[in-house]
């Protein structure tokens, strides 16, 4: 077929010589299939995570924002680090969706809708932070503007935290549009191959009559094309507006004009670790081995490692910074940064976000995959003190020392952050039990053709 | 007229054959509703699992619950004016002239109420004396609307009426003056005529009751001193303002030295004035043990242990008259003590030596230096009478009582049960005597285990006469209607002898017959206060002390001294039970809700003490042992900067536990180590168990050499450079040139027009600020400010809009700071550097700054504000709209001055703050003018813009123009020091104006491009060896 040119020095992407119907039965399987033991102990202790996060947010609404360990001089802590860092984790997504469809990056088929599942899934975990870190959330829709009776009271748009309404939510909303376009021809096949006439009425309503027609399959290509253009200024932007809340401020620490990039680059590091993480287990645990592959693996740590050392650079540059500005409250933000109080904070964060990475330069290391696993939840880790450093350490010591304090988190902090972990999984598991995981409909577009099995048949001949 | 008309229902209707039509006419419905059927189907009806209880039961409930949801909210009923009385407007605040004297703190002030609450003190500056209301002062107005407070007399722990408890008490004392049993009133100092004479009366219709004044913290030394050498019992009065050189040995005279109230005097000479072309302001040496706040403010200060202060008084003494002294004093206080000299010389008769060591040859010889000097301050003719307690007296009824010479005991105004060292032999003698009497304002220790218990008024609801200092004359008057029957001391006094007026009429009439003269009585009221030259008569040339100061000069110590001191926020404790002075942070140490043992670095590490900051940056402190004699306590430790070595620190006024609420009663007890009523004790202390989790307000004491934060210089340097030297604005470079950050041209923001309307500016003077926290509580008060409790306060979550922060230097000054800051040369000296400047000095120079919100011109915390709760207004504001917040909490981080504040739970009518928003009573003291905040809500100073309105409001409905002055704050209204100043800077002629324009003026963190309305004055030291 002339649309599939088949470069012969390319290695397959997609291994274990499947034809075009082994595909559809190896995803459709988790969905078709029953969970087994290990899903539902994972699910019960996700959902047991949720609920308490759950509980423990009540308990903040219900009593005040005093049931966290804030205090006069750290007004943000725990909540603003968690929403920082999942939304950096959203951002893999949106990156390999759609950056790197428009680079046609064909590798990307195989993880690219885990990849866009998992943006979805944490930035509805960033986007319950800045509601429940206000005093009266019950208010929390006076942020955005809409025509009211309040008298003349409208917004205020040179706030960054509304910057971050209009960013967030507009992230939402591509991200999930493009997701499940991409979705429909495969819940088309799910719904084609369902039996029972319940499954089949729902994945009909959830493909939106997909009929496979070619006019469809164009659409979709323009669709998706569309969307990747739409969505790829917001890999840039979201981020970008997300470290403004910093940026703009006064505060020796935040007031940085290197946040923007470095923000971004971070958020595409957390965000490919937390890929990393997910399909790794993933795909041992829907047998995907075939689909994501060593390679994909290989390819995903060496961005990590890239925007690992990016990061690596922007904490030095900021160090450079703050000692050649001259400003005395700036260069004493850093070094208290890297020798205060939160020195193992911010050594925390070195070790994990900048050293980890380099030894992804080994190729021995890079396709290990228990090694890459490693790594991935390390940078992760790094990625959360990333945050807790920048907002915690910068606030509790600023301009005067009679304010200087320090933070600790209550069991509702901690309570609530393990509750977003395990609302995310709960998410999470539930896609990988009911959605089809890959893009079957874009991968059989690089299979080998006919499917190496068969090629192998006829060449045997 | 009768209607023909026929209506018709449906085109069906004209169909006479209708079916429906016609059965229509008939019957209800058209087909037969099967009721029969239904209720004859046996088979459904016994299937339903509902039957016909439950259906009844299902019927009753929802319609009692229909019923209850159509009830109306609760009804809450408000009266209104039938008549309206003449003198409350609603709305319109009243304010009365009035005095407070309760035994520790007199002072002339003026009280503001609303529809007939008092709600706030303010001071009587008009007054000629004591007219300056200090933090408990200030607070006092809560005391009022304490829950603690005795409702009602009591015998023998039942409530009876008040005629009960006279013909009861009266009966007593005359079955006991028929049979000649002793009984004394044992007192506080009343300094009232009246009072006095209605008691002169009572005892010659009782002569076998005898008075006994005692104040819990005595001044009777000092007393003894006075009358030792001009014949009066009293205490000299000083003016500090007349004073060029002040020399105070262990003196607090900023503090409670004496009765305290003279702040404003010293501050007024602190300020540098121009003076043939050079400025000049006061030098003030302090030696002392204990940090105060005197010492915190002086010049020089000297650390050193009271043996040594006794010997430097004698020292400065034969320095000054030549009498030959041999000194034993070391080599380096030899000099210090001779350069002191030197100025006290230079000085003559503007110098001035003051002490608080509670020894009769020290106070003799402090009179006899000022008498040498000449000294100009010290006033001996118009003595202070506020203190009366005589030690002698009060030990010798001590001992009758427990010998039980003694039959009765009156108390009054005083809890001797609590105060006393000896405080439990006293109580048991007290409860087994014939009569035991106490009239006080809650059930002490003392009331508790009295027979009688009087329950006395609260001084505002009180009348009362008072001679502050010979010839000075005060008034009180009650602001409301007693709350709870209670009775004032003297009227009881006045029944008990069946005279028929009452206390008002017996003042009235005495200050008719002896005290004013030509003046109306209207008039004093009015003012509260009253003046006359009477002075008492003395003659003395030369006062021999050679004996004192050869006694002086041989004092030793062995071993460590206890110095016992009272706290700015606590006095002696009698205000305890109040929220506000509990969460009071101490102006030196910053700790509230707590006293402690202070104790010097070095010897804390030599005994094994600690302090330390755990992981939310709280303070903890060990636990130590201290014995004075046989009596031990176990008490929290702080290393305290400027301590002197082998010296310990405790303060009064804590550790009660009766008639207070749980969360009040904390800190130790320290008056049982009071012992013959020295403050100076022996002790010994060894490390206990545990840690004391303290709650501290500032947890960081240094300036880490950011000498831009509190700017200073010396009065040598402010005389002979330029401003730029010493009073520099940053620069900041635009297109390589350097602008200053207050040009215009590197200014990116639009700007109002400012010169339309008033523009308000608050200015603080470094130098006459004293840190005494008087502004802090005013605004407390006058801002329904919440008060959060110990734990919250330890978690760095206090409330205060106005905080002084307290700075020590890390080095020998805060100017070797910035310099040790300069100096830093590489990354591994910047690290030990800046470790080290964390540290405190071990006699630190000490600094203060009121911190409120700056309301910048270009706000960080306005832009960031999502829902445009913050923003700014045409009169130089930085608003807050309450019910716009959401509470992000983006604008206290984005604030670099860390003023604003977080309603972190709902601090009113809530149980777990069971404070005096918990409770009826106590939120009558809230300023009806000011919203409480609710939870979730961001806080924090406003200028007093209910204050400023007010005053913009009432000129223009009297259509005139507002005169400077009469913009305040509630800051600067308490201020008596006159360090924070208020006002408009477009009226030019305006005090505010003008100091905009001073040399001294700059803001805080101006590099920052904030563009505050609020301004400092650069601390002036004098410090330069003359």
């Amino acid at each position: 077929m002339a649309s599939h040119y088949e470069a012969p020095l390319r290695k397959p992407l997609v291994t274990g010589d499947k034809t075009y119907h082994d595909v559809t039965l190896d995803i459709a399987a988790p969905v078709e299939g029953k969970a087994n033991r290990q899903w539902w102990i994972v699910f019960s202790i996700a959902l047991t995570a949720f609920l308490w996060g759950l509980g423990c947010i009540a308990y903040t609404i219900g009593t005040g924002i005093g049931t966290w360990g804030l205090n006069k001089t750290v007004g943000w802590a725990w909540d603003i680090t968690n929403f920082v860092w999942w939304v950096g984790i959203g951002h893999a997504g949106t990156l390999i969706s759609a950056v790197l469809l428009i680079f046609r990056q064909k590798w990307r088929m195989a993880i690219n809708r885990s990849a866009e599942a998992m943006t979805i899934f944490s930035v509805i975990q960033a986007g319950l932070f800045p509601i429940i870190h206000m005093g009266r959330p019950w208010l929390a829709y006076w942020v955005l503007p809409i025509p009211n009776t309040f008298g003349s009271l409208w917004v205020n748009f040179n706030s960054p935290l509304l910057w971050d309404v209009f960013a967030i939510s507009t992230y939402l909303s591509v991200s999930l549009v493009f997701w499940w376009t991409g979705l429909l021809p495969d819940f088309a096949m799910i719904r084609d191959r369902a039996i029972k006439p319940f499954k089949k009425k729902i994945y009909s309503l959830l493909s939106f009559g997909w009929s496979g027609r070619a006019k469809d399959w164009q659409r979709f290509e323009e669709v998706s094309l569309v969307l990747a253009g739409l969505a790829t200024p917001l890999v840039l932007s979201v981020h970008t507006i997300v470290s403004f809340d910093f940026a703009t401020s006064v505060i020796p620490g935040w007031h940085t004009t290197i946040f923007p990039p470095y923000f971004v680059a971070g958020a595409i590091f957390s965000g490919f670790a937390m890929v990393n993480t997910l399909l790794i287990i993933m795909r041992k645990v829907s047998h995907l081995e075939d689909y994501i592959t060593i390679q994909h693996i290989e390819l995903m740590n060496i961005v990590i490692m890239i925007t690992g050392s990016i990061v690596g650079v922007a904490y030095i540059t900021e160090l450079f910074i703050a000692w050649y500005s001259g400003v005395e409250y700036e260069q004493y933000a850093f070094l208290n940064r890297a020798t205060g109080p939160y020195w193992w904070a911010y050594w925390s964060m070195m070790t994990c976000n900048v050293f980890s990475p380099q030894f992804m330069w080994f190729k021995k290391l890079r396709t290990s995959i228990v090694f890459s696993f490693i790594i991935s939840i390390v940078v992760n880790i790094g990625m959360w003190f990333e945050r807790f450093v920048i907002i915690v350490t910068s606030l509790h010591r600023d301009y005067l020392p009679s304010s200087w304090t320090m933070f600790s988190p209550t069991f509702v902090d901690i309570g609530i952050f393990i509750g977003t972990i395990g609302f995310f999984f709960v998410l999470f598991l539930l896609y990988a039990r009911n959605f089809p995981v890959i893009a079957q409909a874009e991968v059989k577009s690089i299979l080998k053709s006919s499917g190496e099995k068969y090629k192998k048949l006829r060449d045997s001949k | 007229m009768s209607s023909k008309k026929v209506y018709w229902k449906s085109v069906a209707q004209l169909d006479e054959k209708n079916e429906i039509v016609h059965k229509l006419e008939n019957n209800e419905f058209v087909e037969k509703i099967p009721v029969d059927e239904f209720l004859g189907d046996e088979d459904s009806m016994n299937q339903s699992s509902t039957n016909r209880r439950d259906f009844l039961k299902y019927v009753g409930f929802s319609t009692a619950a229909a019923t209850l949801a159509a009830c109306e909210g609760p009804v809450i009923k408000s009266v209104p004016y039938v008549v309206q009385p003449e003198q409350i407007i609603p709305g319109i605040a009243n304010y009365y002239a009035t005095s407070i004297a309760d035994g520790f703190d007199f002072a002339s002030i003026l009280i503001k109420t609303r529809e007939g609450r008092p709600i706030k003190v303010e001071s009587n500056s008009d007054a000629s004396s004591m007219g300056c209301a200090n933090a408990r002062v200030h607070a006092s107005v809560l005391s009022l609307y304490d829950i603690k407070r005795l409702q009602g007399p009591k015998v023998e722990g039942k409530d009876v009426s008040w005629n009960d408890f006279y013909s009861q008490l009266k009966a007593k004392l005359k079955a006991m003056g028929n049979s000649g049993k002793p009984v004394v009133m044992f007192t506080q100092t009343f300094a009232s005529p009246t009072t006095q004479s209605i008691l002169n009366k009572f005892i010659k219709q009782f002569p076998n009751i005898r008075h006994v004044t005692y104040d819990a913290i005595s001044s009777s030394a000092a007393l003894d001193a006075f009358e030792n050498i001009y014949g009066v019992r009293a205490l000299a009065d000083y003016d500090f303002s007349k004073a060029e050189t002040i020399v105070s040995i262990a003196a607090d005279i900023l503090g409670d030295w004496q009765g305290g109230g003279y702040d404003a005097g010293y501050a007024k000479g602190r300020v540098p004035k121009k003076d043939h072309g050079k400025s000049k302001m006061s030098y003030h040496a302090q030696f002392e043990s204990n940090l105060s706040l005197s010492g915190a403010n002086a010049d020089h200060r000297f650390p050193i242990d009271p043996a040594s202060q006794k010997k430097v008084v004698a020292q400065i003494y034969a320095g000054l008259t030549g009498v030959s002294l041999k000194s034993n004093l070391n080599a380096e206080l030899t000099k210090t003590v001779a350069e002191i000299v030197e100025r006290l010389k230079t000085a003559g008769e503007k110098g001035v030596v003051v002490s608080g060591i509670d020894d009769i040859a020290v106070q003799e010889v402090i009179l006899a230096i000022n008498n040498h000097l000449g000294s100009k301050a010290m006033n001996a003719a118009q003595p202070k009478l506020i203190r009366k307690g005589n030690n002698s007296e009060v030990v010798k009824l001590l001992s009758d009582i427990k010998s039980g010479k003694v039959k009765g005991l009156i108390t009054v105004g005083i809890n001797p049960g609590f105060t006393l060292p000896n405080a439990d032999e006293f109580l048991e003698a007290f409860e087994k005597l014939e009569l035991s009497a106490a009239f006080a304002i809650k059930e002490d220790e003392t009331a508790a285990a009295a027979q009688f218990i009087g329950a006395t008024s609260h001084y505002l609801e009180s009348w009362g006469d008072y001679e502050f200092k010979k010839g000075h004359f005060a008034l009180a008057q009650p602001t409301i209607k007693p709350l709870f029957d209670t009775q004032q001391f003297q009227d009881v006094l006045l029944k008990l002898m069946n005279t028929k007026t009452n206390y008002h009429q017996e003042i009235k009439s005495f200050w008719k017959e002896n005290i004013l003269l030509e003046k109306t009585w209207n008039q004093s009221l009015h003012d509260g206060f009253l003046t006359t030259d009477s002075s008492i008569e003395f003659n003395l040339s030369n006062i021999d002390v050679s004996d004192q100061i050869n006694k002086l000069s041989l004092s030793t110590s062995n071993g460590p001294s206890l110095v016992l001191y009272t706290k700015t926020g606590m006095g002696d404790g009698q205000q305890a039970n109040n929220p506000w002075l509990q969460e009071f942070p101490d102006p030196i140490s910053r700790i509230s809700w707590d006293n402690y043992l202070t104790v010097s670095a070095i010897d804390a590490k030599e005994i094994g003490l600690k302090n330390i900051n755990v992981s939310n940056g709280a303070l903890n402190g060990s636990y130590a042992q201290v014995s004075v004699g046989d009596k031990t306590i176990t008490a929290p430790v702080l290393i305290q900067p400027g301590q002197a070595k082998g010296t310990i620190g405790l303060a009064f006024g804590y550790g009660e536990r009766k008639g207070l609420q749980e969360e009040m009663q904390v800190g130790v007890n320290a008056y049982p180590f009071y012992n013959n009523f020295d403050s100076v004790q022996k002790v010994s202390i060894k490390p206990a168990d545990g840690y004391h989790e303290f709650a501290c307000v500032q947890l960081h004491n240094t300036l880490m050499g950011r000498g831009d934060i509190i700017k200073e210089t010396t009065l040598e340097i402010f005389n002979t450079r330029d401003k730029e030297f010493w009073n520099p604005i940053p620069k900041v470079s635009k297109n390589h040139m350097e602008y200053e950050v207050t040009s215009s041209e590197v200014d990116m923001w639009q700007s109002f027009d400012r010169s339309i309307g008033h523009h308000f500016n608050l200015s603080i003077d470094l130098n006459s600020c004293t840190g005494c926290g008087a502004c802090v509580i005013a605004c407390h008060a006058e801002n329904n400010v919440p008060v959060v409790g110990k734990d919250e306060v330890r978690k760095s979550r206090d409330m205060h809009w106005l905080r002084i922060d307290r700075y020590y230097s890390s080095g020998e000054t805060f100017k070797a700071d910035d310099k040790t800051k300069e100096d830093i040369d590489g990354l591994g000296d910047s690290l030990s550097t800046f470790g080290k400047m964390e540290q405190a000095s071990q006699n630190p120079q000490v600094a203060f700054q009121p911190v409120m919100c700056q309301h910048c011109n270009h706000a960080p915390c306005e832009t960031v504000c999502p829902v445009a709760a913050s923003s700014h207004g045409r009169q130089g504001q930085n608003h807050m709209a309450y019910n716009r917040c959401v509470g992000t909490r983006y604008c206290a981080n984005n604030c670099p001055y860390k003023v604003r504040r977080f309603n972190w739970f709902l601090y009113n009518k809530n149980d777990e703050f069971d404070y005096h928003m918990n409770n009826d009573l106590g939120r009558m003291v809230l300023n009806p003018d000011v919203v409480v905040r609710s939870r979730g809500v961001m806080e924090k100073c406003s200028f007093c813009i209910q204050m400023t309105q007010k005053t913009i409001l009432d000129a223009k409905l009297a259509g005139r123009q507002i005169e400077d002055g009469e913009f305040q704050t509630a800051c600067s209204n308490a201020c008596s020091s006159g360090a924070i100043t208020f006002g408009d800077i477009n009226d030019k002629s305006s005090k505010v104006a003008t100091l905009i324009e001073e040399d001294r003026m700059y803001h805080l963190l101006e590099s920052v491009g904030t563009k505050p309305n609020v301004m400092y004055q650069t601390k002036v030291r004098n410090t330069d060896q003359t």
